[in-house]
């Protein structure tokens, strides 16, 4: 067996760029670490109560709640709140949310990977209960009664036996002067009393948003700041050979053309180069750049060609790979013979394509930078802008925006970068703008994918020995030049975590070069991971003529802990525990039993271009069973009218934003299922806009999307990349119920369904 | 010189006369809210209102609105809560939010066509408008709840 890399992303990030410090909130750095010529202070630690960074308390009883982790539509910037104001026993109408800049002394704030809510669940109920803590003892100070006889009561501490009452605001001064109480001292509301965790509540941004003054990214203006549009490298790596830009210079409102260096590989997060068109307006901009005339050297990629590369994908995992977990005896249990399956899946390219492209305002001055950015990163936009014009990070400010969208796009800050180097440059604050066309050409792109399957059978269709093997070109290739093997992180979501109860598995992963920057998309490498498992355990099914759902209970088995550690797998379990959240196969049981439930599941035979296909996948810690209904056309169009989403995410914080996240979920994968597809031609990327890279629109997405919550006690966990994954094998076990065609490749609109 | 109005103010525009409504609004007047998704007619992301029609304002150069009205999504009401915005709020629509004031837009105008409108009229007028986040079947339910209040 071969060596097993053992660095998880979070241990890899931090080492190479260094996303900032994976602090535990509860340990943050003291206050006077960081803050020195920092002219920023959030009104919650400006305010006299104010015993954590994320929580203060104002004598006119406002409070301030700090969401350090980005808003791109989770309801992240509502849900944490809501933890600590409900420990707090505070009014909500009388909370205010910040949003925190970029600051260590939060502790992480990367906002992927589907952990706000598990990392930071703790440290708000913490918050929140600490500052009850010191107006409950500030009251009972001023009262001269014991604290035992002191209750907090929506934003007021009640004595109970005399009924008397003092409002947090009036009781602020006092507290402000007391120890804050350790964490071990610590009274947590019993769940019984939960206010606001688990009930449903507006989101907090919602009126903004309709009436448009929520503010994202693109709608930040600066007084004196210029507009920058930037024609990048056609191809990755590509450098300026020649630039006609009198054209471009001749537009009313361009002032001038700035020229920038492509970056030295390996190419992070670091600006890609180009030609940058300054000018007073977007517009002038925008204009000025179709005028401007650039040839190129394109560099190593230029031989990129999509349908030569997906060849060679397929044919990589035809041969053995690096293995990467071995139970039993895979290839013994192969040689008995018997009956054998095997398939390969497909998966191309795909773009976020976020409805708000990448765009950012930066401010140079007197060697600091002020960035305001939708960022999933703020501390990652602090250390690229850093290197980027040759500043201490410490020197950097990022506000955070809200995202039109995130998708794990706007975790990688190359856009800031530009926008701070031309200020430094041009003296000016600077705007860049991405065009859609240079989101779709540029992105850090969805991977493409091949997977083989292959396993024995018993008598039953049950398999006996089971191997898998993946290739794509791995997320390894942003943080190291010309990587071709993956990040042991990029497996241990979705391969070798396979949950069914097979004496012999064998997973493996073969090379594969990146022509494009690879990055993470909402689920990552989940998505194909799952959709090839969960298409062959329905293909496992169908060949032994049993029912789906009965099969992949069946294939689960009882139910139990994996221990993947036992089987030598240095497995990064999404960065958590694997004690607190072990990979529970009863759970997966659990969810899949109930949307078989909810579906209807055996209730009405599959055929005649109708049908159900069911899928369950863990990811994020966190368990989602789907249920797709198919209704198949005689051209093959695909229609979905339902989909059944089941989810055990734990104590779940916000009901109404899980749904909605599941919801999401389903509607961007049976997008990227149908039309998501990035190609290539000679390194150059075929797809511009919505026009020819198609998402989901509300005539072909599901029509009804039903959402299941399971009651848990267990510890909360994400829930905004999981409900993506089985909705993929999902859908294509529904088409073949409907049709007998399996899909193996996707997009869908490439695959012949009539 | 165009001559126009813009959430009842007359604005006087002599600037390039092929700009796109959507910058002068944006950049010029920093009405934020009308957003930039494509700036090809695509996505939706930026529609308002012209002479009570919903239009995609990045493929409306400046020059065709001699004298039209134009009403964006901070002229839709006065206080924020016209029927179509209460619905978005009340069924908790938006997620990230970029794309509802585009998709509010678009609704606000289908409901002035058609006041009870069918899920097939509602398909057809709102397909236009992309939501990366997904949030289409809220957008439907709160189209019908908006359409049951009257105007």
């Amino acid at each position: 067996m071969s060596a097993i890399q053992n660095v998880s992303r979070r241990e890899f990030l931090g080492g190479v760029v260094s996303t900032g410090a994976f602090v535990l909130a509860a340990q943050v750095i003291p206050r006077s670490g960081w803050a020195q010529g920092a002219p920023f202070r959030t009104q919650a630690e400006s305010a006299p109560l104010n015993p954590s960074v994320y929580l203060g308390v104002r004598p006119d009883g406002t409070v301030f709640i700090v969401t350090h982790r980005s808003e791109m539509g989770t309801g992240i910037r509502t849900t944490l709140p809501q933890v600590a104001a409900d420990e707090l026993e505070a009014d909500w109408s009388r909370v205010t949310i910040e949003q925190g800049i970029g600051d260590p002394r939060y502790g992480d704030q990367n906002t992927d990977g589907s952990r706000s809510i598990r990392d930071f669940y703790e440290a708000f109920r913490h918050a929140g209960a600490t500052a009850r803590s010191m107006l409950v003892s500030a009251a009972a100070a001023q009262w001269k009664v014991p604290e035992s006889e002191c209750t907090a009561e929506n934003h007021e501490v009640v004595h109970m036996p005399s009924g008397r009452r003092l409002g947090y605001g009036t009781l602020v001064p006092a507290a402000a002067k007391l120890g804050v109480p350790k964490g071990e001292m610590l009274k947590f509301k019993p769940r019984t009393a939960w206010r606001f965790v688990g009930k449903e509540t507006s989101t907090y941004d919602q009126q903004d948003i309709v009436t448009g003054k929520a503010q994202f990214g693109l709608d930040v203006f600066r007084d004196g700041m210029v507009h920058a549009s930037i024609e990048h490298p056609p191809v990755l790596g590509g450098t300026i050979r020649s630039v006609d830009d009198s054209g471009a210079r001749a537009v009313k409102g361009v002032m001038q053309t700035v020229r920038l260096d492509t970056f030295k590989p390996p190419h992070l997060f670091q600006p890609l180069g180009g030609v940058a068109v300054i000018a007073n307006s977007t517009w002038s901009a925008l204009k000025g750049r179709r005028q401007l005339k650039v040839e190129w050297n394109d560099g190593a990629h230029a031989g990129f060609e999509s349908v030569a590369f997906r060849n060679e994908l397929l044919s990589t995992v035809q041969k053995p790979g690096k293995v990467f977990r071995n139970l039993g005896n895979v290839d013994a249990e192969f040689a008995k013979g018997g009956k054998v399956l095997e398939a390969t899946y497909y998966t191309p390219l795909a773009a976020h394509a976020s409805m708000e492209p990448p765009a950012a305002v930066a401010e140079f001055r007197d060697g600091k930078v002020t960035v305001w950015a939708p960022t999933q990163n703020p501390q990652a936009v602090q250390e690229a802008v850093a290197a980027a014009v040759g500043i201490d990070k410490k020197e950097v400010t990022c506000h955070v925006t809200l995202l039109g969208g995130g998708f794990g796009r706007k975790s990688k800050p190359d856009y800031c970068a530009e926008a701070a180097v031309l200020s430094k440059q041009l003296g000016k604050p600077v705007k860049v703008i991405w065009t859609r066309e240079d989101d779709i050409h540029h992105d850090y792109y969805h991977t493409t994918a091949a997977v083989y399957h292959k396993a024995t059978v018993d008598g039953r269709g049950k398999p006996t020995a089971w191997l898998h093997r993946s290739a794509f070109p791995p997320i390894a290739s942003t943080f190291a030049a010309a990587a071709r093997e993956p990040l042991s992180f990029e497996l241990d979501l979705g391969l070798v975590d396979l949950p069914y109860d097979v004496a012999n598995i064998r997973a493996e992963n073969g090379p594969a070069d990146a022509h494009v920057r690879i990055g993470w998309f909402r689920a990552v490498s989940n998505n194909f991971h799952a959709f090839a498992a969960h298409s062959f355990a329905d293909e496992m099914a169908q060949a032994a003529g049993r029912d789906s759902l009965e099969f992949l209970l069946d294939l689960l088995g009882p139910g139990k802990e994996i221990d993947l550690k036992a089987q030598g797998v240095d497995y990064s379990n999404y960065g958590a525990p694997i004690e607190k959240y072990p990979i529970d196969t009863r759970r997966l049981r659990r969810v899949l039993e109930l949307a078989g439930e909810r579906a209807g599941w055996g209730k009405k035979k599959s055929g005649g271009g109708w049908g159900l296909g069911i899928a369950a996948h863990r990811s994020f810690n966190t368990y989602v069973a789907s249920v797709v209904e198919v209704q198949i056309d005689a051209r093959g169009a695909v229609q979905v009218p339902r989909i059944e989403q089941v989810v055990d995410a734990g104590v779940i914080v916000n009901p109404d934003r899980v749904r909605a996240q599941m919801e999401g979920s389903a509607v961007m994968a049976v997008g990227l299922a149908r039309t998501g597809e990035i190609t290539s031609v000679k390194g150059r990327i075929q797809q511009s806009n919505f026009n020819n890279f198609q998402v989901a629109r509300m005539n072909d997405a599901p029509r009804q999307v039903n959402v299941h919550l399971v009651e848990s006690d267990a510890l909360p966990t994400g829930v905004g990349e999981p409900g993506l994954p089985p909705v993929l094998a999902a859908l294509g076990n529904a088409i073949f119920a409907a049709t007998g065609k399996r899909v193996r490749e996707l997009p869908l609109s490439r695959q012949k369904l009539a | 010189m165009v001559n126009f109005t813009v959430n009842g103010t007359v604005r006087a525009f002599d600037d390039d006369p092929d700009m796109p409504l959507l910058w002068y609004l944006r950049d010029d007047l920093r009405l934020t809210g009308t957003r930039f998704g494509c700036g090809a007619g695509l996505c939706g992301a930026c529609t308002v209102h012209v002479d009570g029609l919903a239009v995609r304002s990045c493929q409306t150069p400046v020059r065709t609105l001699q004298n039209k009205r134009v009403v964006t999504i901070e002229g839709l009401s006065a206080d924020g809560r016209h029927r179509v915005q209460r619905a978005w709020t009340t069924l908790n629509v938006a997620q990230c939010g970029y794309c509802q004031t585009g998709q509010i837009m678009t609704a606000a105008a289908l409901l002035t066509r058609i006041a009870n409108p069918s899920d097939q009229d509602i398909d057809q007028a709102m397909t236009g408008n992309i939501c990366r986040c997904g949030t289409y079947q809220r957008i439907r339910s709160a189209v019908k709840a908006a359409a049951k209040e009257q105007a």
